[in-house]
């Protein structure tokens, strides 16, 4: 009985996820084609050109955004998280805005970034009309604006469980932690950040994976100077036409985010996690 | 130090929450080395006078006095005291030894593993230093939160009904350990409990509490045997209320016959008890009242229904304002 109505998910999950997974493996192993599309034969090229220093530069570039995103979405989305835990009635309130950009489309919102920040944008403009600058300055098309559309964007899925963390976090241990003589900072580095720990790194998770194959805000702020493995995948498909290699760059990438969390999965934090 | 400076004194304490005054001018002074208990029915005002003490809460009036000194501005890591808190607040990522040397750590103590370690053996948990609160029984997590205060040398040690939360054999083994513990470090104990029994026998001192108030402050023999109120008398066992005088259900006896020059009240018998060491009879007094009289289970040949006398020795009678 329990069969048929998992049925549904197995038939959803085979037609979605395991048959265009199966199909990308088998791109990956085949040649180019003239106009795109794939020929035989069957070769490992793809993946040897992968160690290409060009590639392996992509590769480290966006470990590195990756990573500067997770760390400011973790400054920012920590201190946020254990406000809103601590807010009483207005919990509610505080998590609807956080939820808040969610009820407009990413691309919109990524859009909205560059109306901030192109040279005629909010902030050149109102910078100019103080006289504080002569010339606009260059706050778009660079890695800076790539880290803040990053950041803005991925900012709720740390602070979602990380204040999911910290609210059922027993309120007689910070009592307990100042009746034997800790004063808020040690109870913060000491009793709060530690017990946590597991929100922390389930938030980071969340940030850090997507933000490595990020292609859309990299795209559109990065101005295509600022390449990183997502943005390589899509060339690959588009104007590279190159399919066999495109694919071998997104299994690439989906096993280094797979090691990352397998990784995780075995430490001691993912184990409290559960 | 003047001996007999009380280790802890409240002046007219007030506390008030929106709606009702949770503390309403409790005074105390609490003696050194001595085992005090603050009891209550729940919402008498009883933890949130431990919270003020603790440095938890502040008075909305009257000062808190430790060791002689003022202490209403002290945060809670400035006082001498130290909290044995309800479901224990235990540090879920620190062993046992972690736990206690928490506070040395904090409050920069040297020596603080030896010192931690003869914590730990006080309680009896030194083969279980290196386990997780998790890893606890509830009776091994009360040990270990004890430990973790008991270790810093405290003035006066608070504790928040923490025998609330364990099954029933134990508490009672844990009210002898405690009541031992107090007794070997000399630290003065404030324990919060709406448990009389467990006031009454561990306590050197009883401060029984209703409404924010304290009604009586006496030893447990004076608040069982002479309470000042009718509140006190009636939240500390049984009474049977025969008009203005009461009387504890042990002291009430039953007879067929109207006693001679004694007072008693015609009752007619409704059920009675088997308690093991004595029997409960159950009566309905013709006045509408009920009451129980405990007596020996080999006097116990009354049938319900069937009409009594219940008297009892004037000298027993509690008699209020």
């Amino acid at each position: 009985m329990r069969k048929i109505f998992l049925l549904p998910a197995r038939f959803w999950m085979a037609l979605f996820f395991a048959a265009p997974l199966a199909i990308v493996c088998a791109y990956s192993f085949l040649t180019r084609g003239d106009y795109g599309g794939v020929e035989l034969p069957w070769v490992l090229e793809n993946f040897t050109r992968l160690a290409d220093p060009l590639y392996l530069a992509i590769l480290w570039r966006s470990v590195w955004i990756a990573s500067l995103a997770t760390v400011f979405c973790a400054l920012l989305g920590f201190p946020l998280a254990l406000f809103i835990s601590r807010a009483g009635r207005r919990k509610n309130l505080y998590l609807q805005l956080v939820l808040l950009p969610f009820w407009t489309s990413f691309l919109i919102r990524t859009y909205a970034w560059i109306f901030i920040l192109r040279d005629t944008g909010l902030v050149n403009t109102v910078l100019m009309r103080l006289h504080l600058i002569a010339a606009p300055l260059q706050l778009l098309y660079n890695d800076g604006a790539v880290l803040l559309g990053l950041v803005y964007n991925f900012l709720p899925f740390f602070v979602l469980p990380m204040y999911a963390t910290l609210e059922r976090l027993d309120p007689a241990l910070l009592e307990a932690a100042a009746d034997l003589g800790a004063r808020p900072f040690a109870t913060l580095r000491r009793v709060i950040l530690p017990v946590s720990a597991p929100g922390l790194v389930a938030g980071s998770v969340l940030v850090f994976i997507p933000c490595l194959g990020a292609y859309l805000t990299p795209d559109l702020l990065g101005g295509g100077k600022s390449v990183m493995l997502g943005n390589l995948v899509q060339n690959q498909f588009t104007t590279a036409r190159d399919w066999p290699f495109g694919s071998a760059a997104s299994l690439a990438l989906m096993l280094a985010s797979a090691l990352l969390l397998a990784g995780l999965m075995r430490s001691r934090i993912a184990r409290e996690l559960m | 130090m003047d001996p007999m400076q009380p280790v802890l004194e409240l002046r007219r304490i007030v506390r008030d929450y929106p709606g009702h005054r949770a503390v309403d001018h409790v005074s105390l002074a609490l003696e050194p080395g001595e085992f005090y208990s603050l009891l209550g029915p729940s919402g008498c005002g009883k933890t949130t006078t431990l919270r003020i003490v603790g440095g938890f809460e502040r008075p909305d009036a009257g000062d808190v006095l430790l060791a002689g000194a003022i202490v209403n501005e002290l945060k809670p890591w400035q006082r001498d005291v130290s909290t044995v808190f309800q479901n224990y607040a235990l540090f879920p990522h620190l062993s046992a030894l972690g736990n206690v040397e928490f506070g040395l750590r904090e409050r920069g103590v040297p020596g603080r593993r030896d010192r931690a370690l003869r914590a730990l053996d006080l309680v009896r948990l030194a083969d279980k230093r290196d386990r997780r609160p998790a890893q606890l029984s509830g009776g091994e997590k009360q040990r270990v939160a004890l430990a973790r205060s008991l270790v810093l040398e405290p003035k006066l040690l608070l504790l928040d009904e923490p025998l609330a939360a364990l099954d029933p054999a134990l508490r009672k083994q844990m009210r002898a350990e405690l009541k031992a513990m107090q007794r070997k470090t000399g630290i003065t104990f404030l324990f919060v409990t709406h448990d009389q029994e467990e006031a009454l026998s561990m306590s050197d001192k009883v401060a029984v509490m209703n409404r924010g108030a304290i009604e009586q402050f006496g030893t447990p023999e004076e608040v069982y045997l002479r309470p000042a109120t009718r509140f006190v008398a009636g939240f500390l066992g049984a009474i049977n209320w025969f008009g203005q005088a009461g009387v504890r259900p042990e002291s009430t006896r039953l007879a067929r016959e109207k006693p001679e020059g004694l007072p008693c009240r015609r009752a007619a018998v409704e059920s009675s008890l088997f308690l093991g060491n004595c029997v409960h009879v159950n009566a309905a007094l013709d006045d509408g009242g009920r009451a129980i009289a405990e007596i020996p289970r080999e006097q116990n040949h009354f049938r319900e229904g069937e009409i009594v006398w219940m008297h009892w020795d004037p000298a027993a009678e509690l008699r209020f304002e």
